[in-house]
């Protein structure tokens, strides 16, 4: 019946790019390994090995235990709203909503840090001041306020394609609203929250600038402190290495909860969109909700942003500023659509074929992830240094995009995938299409919104890149994100703020021309019937 | 979306080949940022001719880059924000020796002994501090005196910059490793808190949270032009307290550099008295030679040098043994 039974064996199309994947996944573990074989006991006991480390590892798992709940928390009322409800504006708060991705985190950190306290914004707009953030709680929050869009937009992209045949079966079964939630929709989000857990846990793990300006320290403190402190490779090889073990072994969980889910329609007749339930009097509550959410995540930051440009903005380098804007675009643009394009055949792997080769290629994507970007820099420098026309240019930066952010690609088309039904395919096949036509004509329209979204996501994730790019792009390309890095490094704000305020510029209509054209699709199709 | 991605493909090789570099330049690796040494950088190309590609990143991460790089690094110079990465690059041998003609210009104090960086800025280490909640007749006289129980949960540091770890390493010259080991033990006894660097250091005693920090001296000065109420002051230790450190920015020729005239008119450019005045009145640095106007904000120069630790900065380059200690002290 479904046809990986007969054709146990993935056609080259899909396997190809996945070894690719896989291979360029491998080049930085090969590099941390042989950095790490030139380590001495005494010194690794000395540095790697020791109570603090444990220590960090606690502080780490906690922020990500905090930061996942508090992302749900903030993601699933808006992407319910969004996606299930007669809501006027939904389409802006939409936009709203993966907004806040466009910030870079040290900027959201800046812009706490600036916003909170007797000094601050807040007090001297509004005279009252609230606390300093700092601490655990200041890094849940601005870790929080920026990544929760992951779980946002997997989790509308699901609601987006759920089948309400299988809610509607529930009420007439004489379910209640609260069973109906937690049987019969809530098992459907799993794959999109696992997605979106993942991620942020990931981000979480690997992240360097918030939990330092926040003063909490994790386990990538110690890492970072081994190469920037001490200039060494091989100890803090070591640390990556253990990073790594942790991720392997969070994938691993995440591989043993989903295995063998199917939320395709399975029965004859067809599926259909759920009709908008209208909100009523609850209206009220979810504008105040919708509102607050955007205030504190898009609208606080941006304007404390808008603050520094005030205090002192001249026209100069107005050539510098389009420069670093085209440099941009130019890396992150093609990063996305490559990466998205990857992604699908990866995700493909990973859902319709049952054998360990393919879901071990579609994990690798999320080693790929979790390497520290620093060292999957030096690891392309280790291997690549030198190499005329290779080395140093745009493509081995979109290169090392592409291989870095596959995993923020995969996540939506993998929820996507989990709803489009194997059958279709097939039915396609046996009307004579070739396999490859077959997928194309059958399967890929139903993942267009999942690889709108991954193009979002990465795209996003580029435009605000660091490490990579300082290390692996072309002598004098500059980004936005390097100069407002650059300028907001040396405590000059004015001059950081309007580079950061392009990013977030140029994702908002990025992010909003994908996503309008995605909403008036899912439209389209749900009025077609009629 | 098919068309879409050939579309962009197409995009993307000509500005890949449109990109692609051409050997007559100059590469410089910056530590510095952009927003101190951008327009010194505009000034020499417009002056000589010479075009100058800038990787601007993280000193330490720059020579993290540098030391995987190796021989085949495409750098021609490498410009660090302190003595210790500097140093770093160094050891491994990937320096090649400035022309005597450079090394002539500034004092012994500001170039290592085999001549292969040399300065081009000083930074100070300073004590800052918030006015409002400390009066300037309670400042300690030493960076000693902050493990004192009056400022228990009060001090802003940040053991994980570069700047303060070459303190501490000066620490250890001057004192001795017994003493500074006390030293940074105490201080964590006496809730000393910790920050990522200098910035949010001076922004922790606006907001609050901290009555003394030990920031570098140019930070402050930032926040004051922008903000001239801005309620921060700083001011240094008793003469020759390890406190006072006068750190600096320098500049190596990389082994790999084929451009051996450009590169020493670079190096002598940033050493010219038009780009050391650009230091002192725009990047509130110190200058490394004589011939320049002093500015009010900054001290004397001469007054700077008797503050100071007596130290060569040479001996900064021990790192290994500061981090040891701090790791010892579980304060990284």
């Amino acid at each position: 019946m479904i046809y990986s039974q007969t054709r146990p064996f993935p056609p080259w199309y899909f396997l190809v790019p996945g070894i690719a994947v896989g291979a360029g996944v491998l080049l930085p573990l090969v590099y941390l390994i042989v950095r790490a074989f030139g380590a001495e006991v005494a010194e690794l006991i000395q540095i790697v090995f020791r109570a603090r480390t444990v220590h960090l590892l606690g502080n780490t798992l906690l922020l990500v235990v905090g930061v996942v709940g508090t992302g749900i928390l903030l993601a699933a009322p808006l992407a319910w709203i969004t996606a299930r409800t007669d809501l006027k504006g939904k389409r802006i708060f939409t936009l709203l909503g993966v907004l806040p991705l466009a910030i870079p985190g040290y900027v959201m950190a800046y812009a706490l840090l600036g916003l909170s306290g007797p000094y601050g914004t807040f007090a001297s707009l509004f005279g009252p001041s609230f606390p300093n953030l700092q601490g655990y709680w200041g890094a849940l929050i601005a870790l929080s306020f920026y990544t929760f869009p992951y779980f946002f937009l997997n989790l509308r992209t699901t609601l987006l394609g759920l089948d309400p045949a299988i809610e509607e079966s529930a009420y007439s079964l004489g379910s209640g609203a609260r069973e109906v939630f937690f049987r019969a929709i809530l098992p459907q989000l799993r794959p999109a929250l696992y997605a979106g857990g993942l991620l942020v846990g990931l981000h979480v793990l690997g992240d360097f600038g918030v939990v330092s300006l926040m003063r909490y320290e994790t386990f990538s403190f110690a890492l970072y402190t081994q190469y920037t402190a001490a200039y060494d490779r091989i100890y803090a090889a070591w640390l990556a290495l253990m990073l790594l073990t942790l991720t392997g072994s969070l994938l691993y969980l995440e591989g043993r909860l989903l295995r063998g889910t199917k939320f395709h329609r399975t029965g004859t007749g067809v599926s259909h969109q759920a009709s908008p339930i209208s909100l009523g009097i609850w209206r009220i509550p979810a504008y105040v909700y919708l509102c607050v959410l955007t205030l504190a995540c898009v609208v606080a930051p941006i304007v404390t942003i808008s603050f520094w440009t005030l205090k002192g903005v001249d026209g100069s380098y107005m050539q510098d500023f389009l420069q670093a804007l085209s440099g941009s675009l130019l890396v992150s643009t093609p990063a996305a659509f490559i990466t998205a394009a990857f992604a699908v055949p990866l995700a493909y792997l990973g859902v319709r074929y049952s054998s360990s080769i393919c879901r071990t290629l579609e994990r690798g994507a999320y080693i790929g992830y979790a390497t520290p970007p620093l060292a999957f820099a030096l690891a392309l420098i280790f291997f690549f240094r030198g190499i005329p026309g290779v080395y140093q240019t745009i493509w081995i930066l979109i290169y090392a995009y592409t291989i870095h952010f596959l995993a923020e690609a995969i996540g939506p088309v993998r929820s996507a995938l989990y709803q489009a039904s194997p059958r279709l395919e097939e039915a396609a096949r046996s009307l004579g299409y070739r396999p490859f036509k077959a997928f194309l004509k059958a399967t890929f329209p139903l993942l267009r919104s999942g690889v709108t979204v991954s193009i979002a996501f990465v795209f996003l994730a580029t435009m605000k890149e660091l490490p990579l790019t300082f290390l692996l792009s072309p002598a004098g390309y500059e980004t936005l994100a390097v100069n407002v890095w650059s300028y907001t490094t040396e405590a000059m704000f004015a001059e950081g703020a309007r580079y950061a305020l392009a990013i977030v510029l140029c994702s908002a209509l990025f992010v909003g021309l994908l996503l309008m054209r995605g909403v008036k699709k899912t439209y389209s199709y749900a009025e077609a019937p009629t | 979306m098919l068309r879409y991605l050939a579309g962009i493909l197409c995009l993307c090789l000509t500005v890949g080949t449109v990109g692609a570099t051409d050997h007559k330049e100059l590469v410089v690796y910056s530590g510095r940022s952009k927003g101190l040494v951008h327009p010194i950088i505009k000034q020499f190309e417009k002056e000589t001719g010479i075009t100058v590609k800038v990787r601007y990143g993280n000193t330490a991460q720059l020579a993290v880059a540098l030391l995987e790089e190796g021989e085949k690094s495409p750098a021609d110079l490498f410009w660090a924000q302190d003595a210790g990465a500097l140093g770093a690059v160094s050891k491994q041998g990937l320096f090649q020796a400035l022309p005597e003609s450079v090394l002539s210009n500034v004092p012994e104090g500001f170039r290592n002994g085999e001549g292969t960086w040399i300065a081009t800025s000083g930074r100070a280490r300073v004590l800052a501090y918030a006015p409002e909640r400390v009066a300037a007749e309670e400042l300690p006289n030493s960076v000693f005196d902050l493990t004192d129980a009056k400022w228990k949960g009060r001090v802003g540091w940040a053991p994980q910059n570069a700047s303060f770890q070459a303190f501490v390493t000066a620490m250890r010259v001057l004192e001795g490793e017994e003493k500074t080991g006390k030293w940074l033990r105490d201080m964590k006894a006496n809730g000393a808190k910790r920050y990522p660097k200098n910035t949010p250091i001076i922004r922790g005693l606006a907001s609050g949270e901290i009555d003394l920090g030990l920031p570098n001296h140019y930070y402050l000065m930032r926040f004051k032009k922008s903000d001239s109420g801005f309620p921060v002051e700083q001011t240094f230790f008793g003469t020759g307290d390890a406190g006072n450190l006068v750190n600096v920015a320098g500049i190596g020729i990389l082994r790999s550099s084929s451009h051996a005239d450009e590169v020493s008119s670079f190096v002598e450019y940033l050493l010219s008295p038009k780009v050391q005045q650009f230091f002192i009145s725009e990047v509130f640095e110190y200058p490394v030679i004589d011939a320049v106007i002093p500015s009010e904000k900054l001290l004397p120069p001469d007054e700077l040098l008797k503050l100071r630790p007596d130290i060569n900065l040479e001996k900064l380059d021990d790192l290994e043994g500061t981090l040891k200690l701090l790791r010892e002290a579980d304060i990284l």
